[in-house]
């Protein structure tokens, strides 16, 4: 065995005597979310805190005595994000959510040092009101089925120490020592597992026609471009167990023969870069990744890269241009990636969730695998639940769960603009970002996969899920995503460059008033056509929203354009503005903030908007404070 | 003075030829360098785009198609503070035009400029930060800040020019 092969169990066996010494252990969420909220102020309170009180603590399990301390770690993202910071506490394992900086006394005295769970700092399930002591009496947690997600929140993503111990790297191992590539693309073939980065394309098989292509040099990528508005699932997996994707690239490298690697990363994600970086430091350290892993005859070096803004290089011919140093603008396929791509070598691209389930299925079999999710989209899918729900978050369920399941069971239902639960509010979902599309009541019983969303004109796509109230204009959500689409497309094909901006005009057109039938006629056949004429995923995509939401709203774009009304009064060049003089104190304040004067009234009696020279900004709403001023 | 301009410039090149050292004169890592320049810069300065060029043996035209492709590179000055509104769908859903709206009243960002005359404040928006959960959001140097309320944004400028005058005198 040569003197760099890492003796996992070994390892294993060395961090259980490190972590098992302290007496407790205090985990605090560091992921994104829950560091905007605070978390790290809660961090060095903690630290202080327990510093003083000349309590024994842990920060670096590697290089302190830990004997009977109270060891503080820090985790990836636990997927609760609006509860966040997050605070867990072991052997306990009690869950604090919203914890702020001036909690941590308390739960230093009384949890800590006593044993006492403190109320108020635990989560109330919203409809009845009941405290949940830890994630397993909490029903976002409860219905989810943690696979890829098992480990974030719960190990400390910077210790590669930690994640061998949970039998990170035994896979890799397993698939280095034991299994010849062949076998390796026919176990992930087996397994069903399908690329979750939108396209839903068999990995093994991807996998196979890169490791029987000739020649010596091939490469892989990762492919965590995640740019989708509204999806923060790779994001979460980068930062919460950056380990499971290199353990996943290890495999796939072996299985392709390919010797160099790149993870491709949004630069919008500090965080998972720095840790992204780290991991990949330790890996080398350890002789997991370069010359010779586990004592074969393999070489497999990996780099992180940085991408620069643009959302076209999620796509894959577009994101090798930008590895290149080029302008990211995808190529036609064929050739493929597998057969000509990086530089010209055969290279595979799979998703980060789609790597960081790779493991799984060696380490477990692929029948494991298949006994979750639906027969041809067989395992599980994390998808980032957003927008006007009352647990926004990131989940883990199976495939074939319905959309029903997500929304009111896990996402605790429907909610109002303030934030407040709304029984019956259920709009629509747009899955899929925009390249997806809108999924409405009727498909709430749908069993979610590749290919029953792909029957309704939707698509998985990376996961983003966007949960929209009967509030929200389908016409402006439609515009929103063409906006977004139309400032991303590269500008190589003509159809996608001009006919997004087309469309954008025309959506504009319904919003402000100016459209007639032809408009929507021109609409629909212009979005066929980019549809058709684009080459890459971006601009064939490009009009899923609006054609989705056109096919089940119509009746609400017909309004806007025959009736001159948005029904959901969200258009504010469709909607004039009153005031209630019933609620009106008079105290003139939107008068005064009225650019165009068209305000008017005496003090301390009702005011009037004269419409004629209303230009419909919205100030007068904006600025009352007796809520006086409505649309319509 | 004219001595001192040259100095100066030559430092800045001297800065350059490290980054650009650094990764081996590789012309495929243009973006990484790029990325290197901008984080010394706060923008990337049209002289020296020419001089990474003419280090990395590709055309200029190469190296402004590239600076001018991608989101994160800006070929004007920024301001010291740099605000980016999140206007992913969950943060549009949740009223993130609105947060820009009264940015650009607060900061007096007239037309299309989004840099402050005084060149403290540059606002701008970003596809999706993948903070979601925390719809909507605004990032201010690097430093998330999530739930954002009008007032809360209002504030957390105020701050910063209370801080920043708190400096200066």
């Amino acid at each position: 065995m040569p003197a760099n092969t890492l003796d996992i169990l070994k390892t294993a066996e060395n961090f259980k005597n490190l972590v098992n010494k302290p007496a407790q252990r205090v985990i605090i969420c560091a992921g994104t979310g829950c560091m905007a909220n605070g978390a790290q102020q809660v961090i060095d309170a903690l630290e202080e805190t327990i510093k003083h009180k000349e309590i024994p603590v842990t920060i670096d399990i590697h290089k302190e005595d830990t004997e009977n301390s109270i060891h503080i770690s820090k985790s990836g993202c636990q997927g609760f994000c609006q509860m966040g910071p997050l605070v867990t506490i072991l052997p306990q394992n009690i869950l604090y959510t919203r914890v702020k900086p001036s909690d941590v006394e308390d739960i230093v005295t009384l949890t800590l040092q006593k044993g006492e769970i403190i109320d108020r700092l635990l989560y109330r399930n919203p409809s009845s009101k009941t405290p949940c002591k830890s994630t397993s009496e909490i029903p976002f947690y409860m219905k989810q089925t943690r696979t890829v997600l098992s480990l974030c929140g719960i190990i400390d993503p910077e210790d590669i120490h930690e994640y061998i111990y949970h039998g990170g790297y035994s896979a890799a191992q397993k698939a280095y020592m034991e299994l010849s590539p062949e076998l390796i693309c026919k176990q992930v073939s087996e397994s069903g597992l399908r690329g979750r980065g939108g396209g839903g394309f068999l990995t093994g098989k991807k996998w196979d026609l890169a490791r029987i292509q000739p020649g010596k040099d091939k490469f892989l990528i990762c492919n965590g471009d995640e740019g989708d508005p509204g999806a923060f699932m790779d994001r979460s997996v980068m930062e919460g167990n950056p380990h499971s994707i290199i353990e996943g690239m290890l495999i796939a490298a072996y299985a392709t023969g390919a010797n160099m690697g790149y993870i491709y990363v949004r630069a919008e994600y500090p965080l998972a870069v720095k840790r992204l970086v780290k991991a990949v430091e330790d890996a080398r350290a350890l002789g997991i990744l370069g010359n010779n892993p586990f004592g074969s005859q393999h070489t497999f070096n990996l780099h992180v890269m940085e991408g620069a803004g643009a959302f076209v290089c999620g796509e894959e011919t577009a994101l090798m241009a930008s590895i290149e140093g080029n302008r990211g603008m995808p190529k036609p396929k064929p050739p493929f990636p597998a057969q000509s791509g990086l530089w010209g070598k055969p290279t595979v691209i799979n998703n980060v969730e789609t790597l960081a389930s790779v493991s799984i299925i060696i380490r477990n079999g692929a029948d494991e695998f298949r006994k979750v999710g639906t027969t041809k989209s067989p395992g599980t899918k994390t998808f980032a639940l957003t927008g006007h729900v009352a647990n926004t978050g990131l989940i883990e369920v199976p495939f074939g769960t319905t959309l029903r399941e997500i929304v009111f069971n896990i996402g605790g239902g429907v909610t109002d603009d303030n934030g407040e639960v709304w029984p019956d509010g259920f709009k629509a979902v747009q899955i899929g970002g925009p390249s997806g599309g809108c999924l409405t009541e009727t498909h709430l019983d749908l069993p979610l996969d590749f290919d029953s969303l792909k029957g309704v004109g939707a698509m998985v796509g990376s996961g983003g899920l966007v949960i929209m109230n009967k509030n929200t204009c389908m016409v402006s959500m439609a515009r929103f995503f063409m906006q977004f689409t139309q400032n991303e497309s590269c500008g190589k094909c003509v159809l996608c460059r001009e006919g997004t901006k087309q469309l954008l005009s025309l959506l504009d057109d319904i919003m402000e008033g100016n459209a007639d039938k032809q408009t929507l006629d021109t609409m629909i056949k212009l979005a066929k056509t980019v549809q058709k004429g684009s080459l890459c995923g971006l601009g064939k995509s490009a009009p899923n929203p609006v054609l989705s939401m056109y096919s089940n709203f119509r009746d609400e774009y017909e309004t806007h354009v025959f009736k001159k009304r948005c029904p959901v009064k969200q258009c504010t060049a469709l909607s004039g503005f009153t005031i209630i003089s019933e609620l009106c104190k008079g105290c003139g304040l939107c008068a005064r903030k009225c650019p165009v004067d068209a305000i008017e009234g005496k003090p301390r009696q009702p005011f009037t908007i004269n419409q004629e020279k209303c230009i419909k900004c919205g100030a007068c709403i904006d600025n009352c404070k007796f809520n006086a001023v409505v649309r319509g | 003075m004219e001595k001192t301009t040259q100095q100066k410039a030559m430092r800045k090149f001297t800065k350059i030829c490290d980054i650009v050292n650094q990764y081996n004169r590789d012309k495929s890592k243009l973006i990484p360098i790029l990325q290197k320049v901008q984080d010394e810069y706060r923008y990337l300065p049209e002289e020296v785009l020419t001089f990474v060029a003419t280090t990395l043996n590709i055309p200029p035209a190469t190296v402004y198609g590239v600076a001018t492709f991608y989101a994160h590179f800006t070929l004007s000055p920024r301001g010291k503070y740099v605000i980016r509104i999140c206007d992913g769908t969950a943060c549009h859903v949740k009223g993130s035009n609105k947060l820009l709206e009264t940015l650009r009243e607060k900061l007096n960002l007239k037309d299309k400029n989004t840099t402050t005359s005084d060149m403290l404040f540059t606002l701008e928006t970003v596809s999706c930060l993948g903070a979601c959960g925390l719809a909507p959001v605004l990032v201010i140097n690097d430093v998330v800040h999530g739930q954002v309320t009008r007032e809360k944004a209002i504030k957390l400028i105020d701050e910063i020019i209370e801080k920043e005058n708190k400096n200066a005198g």
